[in-house]
């Protein structure tokens, strides 16, 4: 047999499409007995997703303005990003992108919150144990890697089109920076501090709440902030699949070729990620200054 | 200085993968430098049988590596042994359990730090709290406890600093207040003042020798200084390659070296400085009227005798007893530096 002329020895075509029928099948199977239960688990996060959106949505303009200006002084204490902010918001306003914007300002916050509340605690185990760390590393790595569409396959299958499951795609796509840098920033605290906090007898959560994670903050924000961008980044994709906000304008415009069309809707999206970045690492960085004691004296 | 505070016996520790194997080795007489080298384990700690009195400086010495960090983390069990006891009070220290060892750390044995160890997070005032929060103390209460001690050693006012803002030997105050605010017995300070600045460092020996006046605390103090081993400890214990190779009174060792290793610490010291007429006396009285107490060191001594007749002088003890007499030729032959081969193993 020639061994370098041959064919690669590949599975037979029957068998492997038998194999993928089968995998289907099977996972058909299991969406139809649990697709319910499923979406009976993620409603409340739903109703939570919908309120928000039509909190948003039915607020006057100059209120949501306002507090976007105190947000971000709040945050970043700094003059022109508060002028940079309002600004924005008034060329999206003027341009008809309101209504998108705060659609996606409403999927970009509760996918945040939930990066954070499960991406903290996934953080603070991996780096309490090597062995979770060397469990969780490699599927944070396929999250970050794996191409969004071919995640959606299966969530769609599950739990068909809509906001959750969009919700779910933004989640595994954002949340894999907020675990890393917890992790890591629990793992770079200084020995000394803790071996103080060891000494002096504290328990497992004094020295977890009390040295570890205040300590590893500025970090914990870096992810955070990170985790909005991704999510940010997202909203595009989460359009194909049934979520209201500023991609769905941009899809229609690659569709139709709008060029102008696409070109407001992904400057807002720019501007969305320009805003929560300047103030969420300007926030981070007086967390660590604070640290250093500079702004005292 | 009778009772037994801290009581270790037959302590070892070898670092490494096996350290059971690794201890029948270094029983059989395997040393630090071949169990390193053919058996990838290091000797931190060998056969160490150390009794640490109440109310008293005991200072642990020893060239870097030699073992001091490692047997002091030993004393509040930041370090399991490999084999041995620990007793503090009569209590087994390796026999408590989780909760036990926590309140021990809490209430009983109190740490301060080379790198100070402070909490970059919270003030200074806070960081003085921090034993008490950790007992589970009110806020206020220990805030008015916390202020007490910075008034103590001499930082009040800076309560509401960060650590970053204070220099080398303010923040080590600050965790020297840290220590003494819990309340406990037992201070076990690891080179607390190795990194200060040489005036900074006597500064801070000044404080802890003004604060123990008070306090009569356990103070196991670990230093490679013998200055400063001398200047505030009421006995010394020496470890080499983590043995304990002699321990006893500083002024003790000074005359009597146990070997090369320790002559080495004790030769370059100011022995006019140090040693007291009391170590190099005889026990015969002279007929001399002049006294001199027995902890008078050799220097000042040497002023009084020089100018006396018969050039001998009397030596009471702290009650005024006479002890004994010196001459101004012992006193010469004092500050002499002994002869290298005369020390050498001949006290092993
Ligand atoms: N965690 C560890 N793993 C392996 N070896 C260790 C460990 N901790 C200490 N050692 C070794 O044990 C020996 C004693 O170290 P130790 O830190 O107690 O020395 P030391 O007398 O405090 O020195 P220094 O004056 O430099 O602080 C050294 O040889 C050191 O390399
Ligand atoms: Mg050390």
């Amino acid at each position: 047999m020639d061994f370098w002329t041959n064919k690669f020895p590949e599975m037979g075509r029957t068998d492997l499409r038998d194999l993928k029928k089968g995998i289907d099948a099977a996972f058909r199977d299991f969406s139809r007995a649990y697709g319910e239960n499923m979406e009976d688990f993620f409603h409340p996060l739903l109703q939570f997703l919908v309120w928000l959106e039509k909190l948003l949505l039915a607020a006057p303009w100059p209120v949501i303005i306002i507090i976007a200006a105190a947000l971000a002084w709040l945050g970043a204490r700094s003059i022109s990003i508060v002028i940079g902010t309002i600004l924005s918001f008034l060329a999206i306003g003027y341009f008809g992108m309101w209504e998108d914007t705060m659609s996606t300002l409403a999927i970009i916050s509760v996918s945040t919150l939930v990066c954070i509340a499960l991406g903290i605690p996934l953080g603070i185990l991996m780096a309490r144990s090597e062995r979770v760390q060397s469990i969780i590393t490699p599927v944070l790595d396929v999250m970050q890697t794996i191409p969004a569409f071919v995640y959606l396959i299966p969530v769609v299958m599950l739990l068909g089109i809509g906001k959750v499951p969009g919700l779910i795609a933004v989640c595994i796509y954002a949340m894999p920076p907020v675990v890393r840098l917890t992790n890591l920033g629990i793992r770079l605290v200084e020995k000394e501090a803790l071996e103080a906090a060891d000494a002096f007898g504290a328990s497992y959560k004094q020295r977890l709440f009390g040295v570890q994670i205040p300590l590893a903050l500025p970090n914990i924000f870096a992810g955070v902030n990170q985790t909005i961008m991704m999510a940010l980044a997202m909203v595009v994709i989460a359009s194909m699949i049934g979520v209201a906000g500023l991609g769905v304008p941009v899809l229609r415009a690659i569709s139709n070729q709008y060029l102008a069309l696409g070109m407001m809707n992904g400057l807002a999206i720019v501007a969305l990620a320009i805003i929560f970045d300047r103030v969420s690492q300007s926030f981070g960085n007086r967390l660590q200054r604070h640290r250093q004691g500079a702004q005292h004296d | 200085m009778t009772d037994t505070k801290i009581a270790i016996s037959n302590l070892y520790k070898i670092f490494g993968r096996d350290p059971a194997n690794a201890l029948e080795l270094v029983k059989n007489g395997v040393g630090k430098q071949e169990l390193l080298e053919k058996h990838d384990h290091v000797l931190g700690l060998s056969d160490i049988n150390l009794e640490i009195p109440a109310k008293g400086i005991s200072v642990i010495m020893g060239l870097s590596g030699s073992g001091k960090s490692t047997l002091i983390r030993h004393i509040n069990r930041l370090i399991e042994p490999t084999a041995g006891s620990m007793m503090v009070d009569g209590d087994d220290v390796l026999a408590m359990n989780k909760e036990q060892l926590i309140d021990f750390r809490r209430h009983k044995a109190s740490m301060v730090f080379q790198k100070f160890g402070l909490h970059v997070h919270r003030t200074v005032a806070e960081n003085v709290a921090y034993g008490l929060i950790v007992q589970g103390q009110g806020k206020k209460e220990a805030k008015a406890k916390s202020h007490k001690w910075l008034e103590r050693v001499g930082l009040a006012g800076f309560e509401e600093h960060f650590p970053s803002q204070l220099s080398g030997g303010m923040q080590q105050r600050v965790g020297l207040a840290r220590a003494l605010a819990t309340d406990a017995e037992i201070l076990l300070m690891d080179e607390a003042f190795s990194a200060l600045d040489p005036l900074i460092r006597t500064d801070m020996q000044d404080v802890l020798l003004d604060l123990q006046k008070d306090l009569h605390k356990t103070i196991v103090f670990i230093t490679h200084d013998l200055d400063e081993a001398l200047r505030i400890g009421d006995r010394i214990a020496i470890l080499r390659d983590g043995q304990m190779i002699q321990q006893g009174d500083p002024q003790h060792i000074i005359i009597h070296p146990a070997d090369d290793y320790i002559f080495d610490f004790v030769k370059d010291i100011n022995r006019g400085r140090v040693l007291q007429v009391g170590t190099i006396m005889t026990k015969d009285q002279s007929r001399s009227t002049v006294t001199i107490p027995s902890d008078m060191v050799l220097e000042e001594a040497l002023q009084t005798v020089a100018t006396i007749d018969g050039q001998s002088a009397n030596i009471v003890n702290a009650s005024d007893q006479v002890v004994g007499s010196i001459s101004l030729d012992q006193i010469v032959k004092g500050l002499a530096r002994p002869e290298v081969e005369a020390q050498a193993g001949q006290y092993r």
